[in-house]
């Protein structure tokens, strides 16, 4: 069987590509595209770490198939920054060391991005709530939930 | 080879599924069939994405209350402020499947016929009363959501058949529904009991219709018919209250694993019904 051929929008460019059925987008984003931001954890959704957003939407790329996107827009981790600019998320995350390995960071990102455009002054309890998909084996998950609290206060009084 | 075809109408998605023969699969969110898929656990020769059907995925008022496209996803659920007013259960067991990232794509018709017993969504569907439509290739029929789950991982589904959507019906004016799970966590896990009550009230505050339904304590979600009797008629005060715990117990039929025992499912699944009938109740109130 043939290729799917696939238009898409990533970041915010226009982006096409080949995939068979079984690649999910997490496989075309980092085999595919060089788009390596996005990590595969445990494959099955329970991790977080490749968190994405399709159509505006939080999703974990492992659990979509490439095949799916075809028309849709996507954002990933590569896509946070302004050039050269960090966000907001990113600067406070390098500042307050919200992070050991790294592995579980740019899932988490993208997660705290995607809950901080529907709310900028989200509790506690919200946003552990919120990033309860994304699994963090370093930090005991403090620094980033305080990360998140500070990163949406500058976001606040930008 | 796996195929990959996204059909945008019913009638297109019919004749999908049925070739190649046999395997063709539904995906809507994927949130199990792709775990499965990967795991080796399911084999599948075709995969039809149901989300570009535009009845899939809407979600409007209708007879009072909602029609609810199969593949629309639980985050889509959550944010529909009308339907949370008036199913508040139902919402809440949907937006507790899994986490942020599988609230995006989870969906009712995949919470149904992926048939886990445990699944969340399921006595929320059927304490509200829910019925779906299924299409196939010999047309369509609609059915209680109590009738689709035959079994762990089976349904009444033919070759070739799958869930279009759900019509929640009108809420009582003076109803409420109420989900509540047991989980030995606060977040991201799987129900060891899942209990779902909804009831109606009369201007003297007399029950006048009950539906109770279980998850995660037999084979299949179940409407437990003698728990709701129970509570018509009453005031819903501890005695009446006693009697549907005693008859929601003696529906469980649980397994026994390291989750829970059939003991601990069983008392659990009493000590939640309590709970959720005294939420359902504390809504049906405040409707007024």
């Amino acid at each position: 069987m043939s290729k799917h051929h696939i238009s898409t929008t990533i970041n915010g460019e226009p982006v096409e590509f080949l995939c068979d059925t079984a690649q999910t987008l997490l496989d075309v984003l980092r085999d595919e595209l060089g788009l390596t931001g996005s990590k595969e954890g445990c494959g099955s959704g329970d991790c977080g770490a490749c968190s994405v957003r399709v159509e505006g939407r939080l999703v974990c790329a492992c659990l979509v198939l490439a095949a799916e996107v075809d028309g849709c827009e996507v954002e990933t981790i590569e896509g946070v920054a302004q050039g050269n600019v960090l966000h907001p998320l990113q600067q406070v995350f390098l500042d307050e060391a919200a992070l050991q390995c790294g592995i579980c960071t740019p899932g988490i990102i993208v997660a705290a991005k995607a809950l901080l455009e529907k709310n900028l002054d989200p509790t506690e309890e919200e946003i552990r709530f919120w990033l309860a998909g994304n699994l963090c084996r370093c930090t005991g998950y403090d620094k980033i939930v305080r990360a998140v609290q500070k990163a949406a206060s500058v976001m606040r009084s930008a | 080879m796996l195929t990959y075809n996204k059909p945008t109408t019913v009638d297109e998605a019919i004749v999908l599924l049925q070739q190649p023969q046999p395997a063709a699969r539904v995906l809507a969110g994927g949130t199990d069939l792709l775990v499965q898929l990967r795991s080796g656990r399911l084999a599948a020769q075709g995969l039809v994405d149901l989300k570009r059907i535009p009845e899939l995925r809407a979600l409007r008022a209708e007879q009072g209350g909602f029609r609810i496209g199969a593949a629309v996803s639980g985050a889509e659920l959550g944010e529909h402020a009308a339907l949370k007013a008036m199913w508040p259960g139902v919402v809440e067991a949907a937006n507790l499947i899994g986490s942020t990232q599988i609230q995006g794509r989870a969906s009712l018709g995949g919470n149904l016929c992926n048939a886990s017993p445990a699944a969340d969504s399921v006595p929320a569907l059927i304490a509200a009363g829910a019925r779906c439509t299924i299409a196939g290739p010999s047309g369509r029929r609609e059915v209680p959501v109590e009738t689709v789950v035959t079994g762990p991982g089976k349904t009444s589904l033919a070759p070739g058949e799958f869930v279009v959507d759900f019509l929640l019906p009108a809420q009582a004016p003076r109803g409420g529904d109420a989900y509540l799970r047991f989980i030995p966590r606060t977040e991201m896990d799987i129900a060891v009991v899942g209990v779902s009550v909804n009831l109606t009230l009369d201007d003297a505050g007399l029950c006048t219709a009950a539906r109770l339904a279980v998850g995660a304590v037999a084979p299949t979600a179940r409407l437990v018919e003698a728990a709701g009797t129970s509570l018509v008629g009453t005031a819903v005060d501890e005695a009446a209250l006693a009697a549907m715990m005693a008859a929601v117990r003696a529906a469980c039929a649980p397994i026994n694993d390291k989750r829970g025992t059939i003991e601990f499912r069983t008392h659990v699944a009493g000590v939640l019904a309590g709970r959720a009938a005294r939420i359902a109740l504390d809504r049906a109130r405040m409707r007024t």
